[in-house]
């Protein structure tokens, strides 16, 4: 596989961790302990209840990639670290957002969803609950779209990752 | 496999015992009182302190001197508290020890009971690990895994959280089943130990072409057992070794290879040394800022090998040539092998020889000879105490003036000698780390050497070292100030001292010491130093105090100043004048 080193500002890490209490404030607690910045941080269980995985996006200005990795590498609950270049991995976060959505506005509002690829969730008297699943990219760029209309409630998940299969996965 | 059934609490002691643990400095109390029941039937001797800080420090200076972890066990909330600067202490200078802190009952969790704290909310930053235990079941698994983390890899401290419920024999849920094949649980803690032999042939590559070459020796030398393997490859290969503050002793000081100490208060030579190098070796060191001083500036012509076990180390502060992690005494044998095989080189090193013994001559450490009229030199104290000791005395120190002198001053000729406060430089650390070195080497004489200022931190602990038995020396250097405090604001804050005088005559350390049992003396004249030190090594059954009165003006030479490269060194004012 093809990856060029990439000079991003963010990285993403699929950290496994043991399904423990007190697990996500180790993590936290390192990264505030030696400054460095979580861009995005989404938690879940896994297959294995036995653990958890964390996607972590880590700004790298705050702190060399390698340094976040080997720290996180010893916190005794962390299994496994997997650190995403953003031309390998396949990415996707959740959005559900809440708009205002006047009857004569929902024709306009619904086929940019519709371009978009997104849903609606509720519709109320003069509100659209929308959700969209997207590289996080496109979020951004679906929830600008949405900001003229007036956004009443916006909820991202935080993105999550794994990476790409191989060409012969 | 047979299983038995216990109680948690007993399941505890048995589960120490099985650790090999035979001494536990500790303090009961709510919490933690149903394991002091079944304690009273072990085989493991309990250290009573008057303080859980004095318990942390002393399991500290038993792991210092022993090589063994060190372990504590105190009751929850302000006992887990007052330990918590010894656990910072002791992950800062990758101390083994394991802590156990007793808990409110498991139900009575977040509900803020009496004495409850969050102790390991509070302690997750300052150990290397802490376990909050929940059943009775899992107490010798943990302390299993608490072992086992605590003194592989990289050591540190482990803490232990155990709820009252599951320790007390009148409450169900301290019901369990012994086994005595305990299988650890540890998916995310692989501790490397093998090190890359490419690694190690691309360092034995740069340090066959090294001109300069110093091998920059840390505390890791001493945690890996490596300092025989040290000497071998340093005499083979004829480089000059440093020994950092956390590795006085991993080196012979007496050896013509060793520079002695760098960094701040180092001598001359070890900085100018390590500043003008070509290449350093650093092995189990981690180029700590006191040791490089301003960073941009630090060894600015010099390749770096860095050996480490943890590859978190690696690259951290100054970017390595070639990165080694791994296990220090395996990669110096690797190192070894490769010389012996290959041959050592034929860079050529006399000049770079002569440099370094010009330096040595121009620049031993100094300090004016006393005058009549003036208080003791502290030097010339810690001279004496040298001189008149035997030579594998421990040396336990605090932090500031006195602990810089004692490192300085010393001749450490044996690993394991040396015992203080690096990383975290914890005032008060003297006394206790003593106690735990007295301890736990019972056979050897045991030297605190304290200032006034630590002594008034942890000098309760003397009662513990009476009554329990551990007859520790204590040498005073008392100034009536707070020493390095009042160094700087002298040479960076125009003399302006702020709250650094103490007090000249209170306490009074003499009767303070013997009304903690102890036999007590105060030197003023320097004619009455050697009896009084001879008078203390013959006294074996009791702790002794030397107040020795020492200058308040005199300062630790050389100094880099804080924000200064190592070029910048500070020598006494006799030797500023020499050209380097």
């Amino acid at each position: 596989m093809k990856v060029a080193e990439p000079d991003f500002r963010y990285h993403t890490l699929v950290v496994t961790v043991e399904n423990k209490s007190g697990v996500l404030a180790r993590v936290a607690g390192l990264f505030a302990q030696r400054g460095f910045n979580i861009e995005s941080l989404a938690v879940a269980p896994t297959d294995d209840d036995r653990f958890s995985r964390l996607t972590i996006v880590v700004d790298v200005e705050s702190a060399p990639l390698d340094q976040v990795v080997k720290q996180l590498d010893k916190l005794v609950n962390v299994v496994e670290i997997r650190e995403l270049h953003p031309g390998s991995a396949v990415e996707r976060e959740l959005m559900i957002v809440t708009v205002d959505a006047e009857p004569d506005r929902r024709d306009e509002l619904v086929e940019h969803l519709d371009r978009a690829g997104g849903k609606v969730l509720s519709v109320g008297v003069d509100r659209m609950m929308l959700s969209l699943v997207g590289l996080p990219k496109r979020i951004d760029e679906f929830e600008d779209l949405l900001r003229p209309f007036g956004i009443v409630e916006l909820q991202r998940t935080g993105r999550v990752a794994l990476a790409a299969l191989d060409e012969d996965a | 496999m047979t299983t038995k059934p216990m109680d948690g609490g007993q399941a505890l002691i048995r589960a120490l015992e099985n650790e090999g643990v035979d001494l536990l400095f500790g303090l009961p109390g709510g919490a933690i009182l149903p394991v002091y029941d079944p304690l009273i039937d072990s085989s493991i001797r309990h250290v009573l302190v008057r303080h859980e800080q004095g318990a942390g420090h002393m399991a500290s200076g038993y792991a210092h001197a022993t090589g063994r972890p060190g372990v504590a066990m105190v009751t929850s909330g302000p006992a887990a508290t007052n330990i918590v600067t010894a656990l910072c202490d002791a992950h800062l200078d990758s101390v083994p020890l394991v802590c156990i802190t007793g808990q409110v009952p498991y139900a009575a969790i977040g509900t803020d009971a009496f004495q409850e704290c969050d102790t390991t909310g509070i302690t997750m930053s300052v150990t290397k690990h802490n376990f909050l235990v929940t059943e009775a079941q899992d107490i010798p698994r943990i302390v299993k895994e608490a072992f086992h983390i605590a003194t592989t890899g990289r050591p540190g401290p482990v803490l232990v959280d155990i709820p009252k419920d599951i320790v007390d024999p009148n409450n169900p849920r301290s019901a369990m089943e012994w086994s005595d094949d305990v299988e650890m649980d540890l998916p995310g803690y692989n501790p490397t130990t093998g090190v890359d032999p490419a690694g190690i042939a691309a360092a034995a590559d740069l340090i066959r072409a090294a001109e300069r070459p110093v091998l920059y020796v840390g505390g890791g030398i001493l945690k890996s057992r490596a300092c025989e393997v040290l000497r071998q490859f340093a005499e083979m290969t004829g480089i000059h070794v440093v020994t950092t503050l956390m590795a006085r002793g991993a080196f012979p000081d007496s050896h013509e290879l060793c520079l002695g100490m760098p960094g701040m208060h180092g001598n001359f030579t070890a900085v100018t040394a390590m500043q003008e190098a070509d290449l350093l070796v650093a092995l189990g060191a981690r180029f700590d800022d006191r040791v490089t001083g301003r960073l941009d500036g630090f060894a600015p012509d010099a390749k770096i090998i860095h050996v480490d076990i943890d590859g978190a180390e690696l690259g951290k502060v100054r970017r390595p040539d070639v990165a080694i992690q791994g296990d220090c005494r395996l990669a110096v044998e690797e190192l070894v092998a490769d010389f012996s095989a290959n041959g050592t080189g034929d860079a050529d090193r006399s000049a770079w020889r002569s440099r370094i013994s010009g330096w040595q001559e121009r620049f031993p450490l100094f300090y004016e000879p006393w005058e009549p009229g003036q208080a003791l030199k502290p030097q010339y104290v810690i001279e004496r105490l040298r001189d008149l000791t035997p030579d594998d005395t421990i040396v336990a120190s605090g932090v500031g003036q006195h602990q810089m002198w004692a490192s300085q001053y010393w001749n450490f000729d044996h690993p394991y000698t040396w015992i203080n406060s690096g990383g975290l430089g914890t005032m008060g650390y003297a006394i206790p780390a003593a106690i735990g070195a007295k301890a736990g080497m019972p056979d050897r004489m045991v030297w605190a050497v304290d200032g006034d200022g630590c002594f008034q931190m942890t000098a309760q602990e003397l009662v513990t070292a009476t009554v329990e038995g551990f007859p520790i020396k204590v040498a005073l250097l008392n100034n009536s100030y707070l020493g390095m405090v009042r160094q700087w604001q002298e040479m960076f804050y125009d003399e302006r001292f702020s709250e650094v005088f103490l007090s000249k005559d209170v306490p009074d350390y003499k009767m303070w010491a013997q009304s903690m049992g102890c036999e007590a003396m105060r030197v003023d004249d320097p004619d009455e130093i050697d009896d009084a030190i001879t008078r203390a090594n013959e006294i074996d059954d009791r702790p002794v105090v030397i107040d020795f009165r020492i200058m308040a003006e005199e300062k630790v030479y050389p100094m880099v100043p804080s924000g200064a490269t190592n070029s910048d060194l500070v020598v006494p004012p006799s030797q500023t004048d020499l050209p380097r």
